[in-house]
């Protein structure tokens, strides 16, 4: 009798196996040639610093600002002059504590209201005719074309105490006879100015979700006896909830750290952890504590980022 | 009282007319079908009928009630659509849950109900199931389903079928044949496949350019298409140009430019005189060698110009004196054979008095 099944091995040894081993070492090297340069643009620009600032948190600071030498010398010979007392400064006073926590307010604010302005202005560009959705979109990041600081002075105009807008509204809270207000270098000020700049972060990931929405969904939902409230309840927000979590990353973590908002708009009221943090490096120049305060934020943000991660790819099966 | 009327219905894009003063009516338990190119409105009509869409005039009635303007939630009419439309983010049995939730389905009774369906449509055990886990056929079967689930008066299908190869589409037929059996729903099954819908439907209204060309069962719009349109557009059809010669009792005899005089079956628009085609199904048209002798058959030499081996059936395409090509189907019944002539053979072709049909222009 005969076999016509070729064993196992002559199957193994066909070209059309092999072919993609022969193939593995090149693509290899191409992927390195790819990603190479990004990497070390990281490891140079971040991995680096980072741990530099880790080392520093342990450091003292130098008797003029900056750090103490790492080594001191004495008989026996050179001791490595590292110290926790920087950590423990921190965490036996709560100061620190509490003006992350203030922070960490600001920034939470600052993503809900965000969001909130954000989510209908981004559906209503998803669900605009498509010609019409580049200039939308382009009308989103126009804020981008005038520096940063120029548009936060602007707000320290607008809600100063000569602007006609402060003028206004105290004229017409006035009438229902309340007391005039003071806008500027008010924690209210903060928040209007971390949620003017940050707004844009929150439409674009959005856009970028709702757009790729099948209106079929939408129409089925309804076929299937869904009302407006239901067929956003039900379909539109559940499928948006990787956007809504990335947009909340790109506003929170820079919110959270922010400085020069504070700085701008908010006097001494208004201050958060990175004004704490820009004192200690560029005023008290304690380096060694600032650099805690920054690993503190860094961990706190990453923290989060993790979190959102989490809920996003939950959120998706 | 039909279930689902039609009235004079015209719906218009700009200076398009979509569909152009429709009316039909669909009974209770029917299988009804929509059949048409694309672009001929059965679509447009079909969301008219859904509430998706709004008609220009005339008016649309479900159980007697007028339901122009009457929101798409809140008719009771359910749609399977193109692409099935399955929400991404819901498993299985929260897609089928999801019309009961809408219509208020005490919470308790939803698992149950949701069971049933997917019962109905032979899914059993994959409640937990993602869209996206599934194959082509599953999601079809889902999203009947949940169409099905909460007993709509009337469910509409929008091409259900499209997205599926041939294997599949005709297991699916027959299974939805036998669902729509089963539920005793009256389905509107939207297609511009012509098969699908003689193999579906109860009854056909062919549809083109917003009009109801014909409305009939199946059988008889395949063989008694009442113009050129349906003819051509409903199975393959050989079409020859003819002019009608004389009445001959039953019968009458056509002219056909360069060929000679065909009998076929009197029908109302043949009248001496009258110009228009004869359509003849390739089925219908004997191929053979030598000269046959039936007396009550219409006979004419030619060549075998080409032909189509489709394994069960060959097409042979004849070329006619007058340069016209006729197609003959020859069934395959003698095994291991795949065809009787070959291109350049003379041959003789021939058709029964009472096959084809005239259509006036």
């Amino acid at each position: 009798m005969r076999d016509d099944t070729p064993p196992p091995a002559a199957l193994e040894s066909s070209p059309a196996v092999r072919l993609p081993h022969a193939a593995v070492p090149a693509a290899r090297l191409a992927r390195w040639l790819v990603s190479g340069p990004p990497l070390l643009y990281l490891a140079v620009f971040f991995a680096i610093p980072t741990l530099i600032m880790v080392v520093a948190s342990f450091r003292f600071p130098g008797d003029f600002g900056g750090l103490a030498p790492i080594f001191y010398q004495d008989e026996s010979g050179a001791h490595l002059d590292l110290t926790f007392e920087n950590y423990t400064r921190f965490f036996s006073d709560f100061l620190y504590t509490e003006l992350f926590i203030k922070s960490f307010g600001y920034a939470a604010l600052t993503t809900v209201v965000c969001l909130l302005i954000a989510y209908p202005l981004a559906l209503l560009i998803a669900r605009s005719p498509k010609k019409q959705r580049d200039l939308l979109v382009l009308l989103v990041i126009l804020p981008f074309w005038s520096n940063f600081l120029i548009r936060v002075y602007a707000w320290m105009i607008i809600l100063g105490p000569n602007s006609v807008f402060v003028g206004a509204l105290n004229r017409f809270i006035g009438v229902l006879g309340f007391e005039p207000v003071t806008l500027l270098y008010t924690s209210f000020a903060v928040i209007i100015g971390l949620v003017y700049v940050h707004l844009p972060f929150m439409v674009l990931p959005l856009y970028a979700n709702l757009e790729k929405h099948d209106p079929a969904l939408l129409d089925a939902a309804q076929d299937l006896g869904a009302n407006a409230w239901n067929r956003f309840w039900r379909v539109t927000w559940p499928l948006s909830l990787p956007g809504v979590f990335a947009g909340a990353a790109l506003v929170f973590i820079p919110a959270f750290g922010i400085f020069a908002i504070p700085d701008i708009l908010g006097g001494t009221s208004g201050i958060m952890i990175g004004n704490v943090i820009k004192q200690q490096f560029l005023d008290t120049r304690d380096w060694p504590f600032g650099s805690v305060l920054s690993i503190v934020l860094t961990l706190a943000a990453v923290a989060l980022a993790g979190l959102a991660a989490l809920f996003a790819r939950r959120s998706r099966p | 009282m039909a279930l689902l009327e039609i009235r004079n219905v015209t719906r218009r894009f700009g200076d398009f007319l979509a569909v152009d003063d429709v009316s039909l009516s669909i009974e209770a338990g029917e299988f009804f079908c929509l059949l048409g190119p694309s672009g001929c409105g059965k679509t447009t009509l079909l969301r008219m009928v859904a509430g998706f869409d709004a008609p220009d005039g005339g008016a649309i009635l479900l159980d007697g009630r007028d339901v122009t303007g009457v929101p798409p939630e809140a008719r009771n009419v359910h749609t399977v659509f193109q692409s099935y439309a399955l929400f991404p983010h819901m498993t299985v049995a929260e897609n089928i849950a999801f019309p009961l939730k809408m219509s208020g389905v005490p919470a308790g009774d939803i698992a149950a109900r949701v069971e049933e369906a997917l019962e109905d449509v032979s899914l059993i055990g994959m409640t937990r199931r993602y869209p996206n886990e599934l194959s082509g056929g599953q999601r079809q079967r889902v999203a009947v389903a949940r169409a099905l689930v909460n007993r709509p008066k009337l469910l509409l299908l929008d091409e259900p079928l499209a997205a599926l190869d041939a294997k599949l589409k005709e297991k699916m037929q027959l299974e939805l044949i036998t669902l729509q059996k089963e539920v005793g729903i009256a389905f509107v099954y939207v297609t511009h496949d012509q098969q699908e819908a003689l193999a579906l439907a109860h009854r056909i209204a062919v549809m083109n350019r917003g009009k109801v060309e014909q409305l009939d069962e199946p059988s008889k719009i395949y063989s008694f298409p009442v113009n050129r349109f349906v003819a051509d557009f409903i199975g393959t059809c050989n079409i020859l140009d003819a002019k009608v010669a004389g009445e001959a009792g039953e019968h009458v005899r056509l002219d056909i430019a360069g060929l000679g005089q065909v009998e076929t079956v009197r029908t109302e628009h043949a009248h001496p005189g009258a110009k228009g085609v004869l359509a003849l199904r390739p089925e219908q048209v004997s191929i053979s060698r030598q000269l046959s002798s039936g007396a009550d058959e219409n006979r004419f030499s030619g060549r075998v110009f080409d032909f189509l081996y489709l394994g069960d059936v060959t097409v042979y395409v004849v070329e006619l004196v007058n340069g016209s090509r006729i197609e003959a189907m020859l069934p395959n019944s003698a095994p291991g054979r795949a065809k009787f002539f070959e291109a350049g053979d003379p041959v003789e072709i021939s058709w029964r008095r009472d096959a084809g049909r005239f259509l006036p222009e």
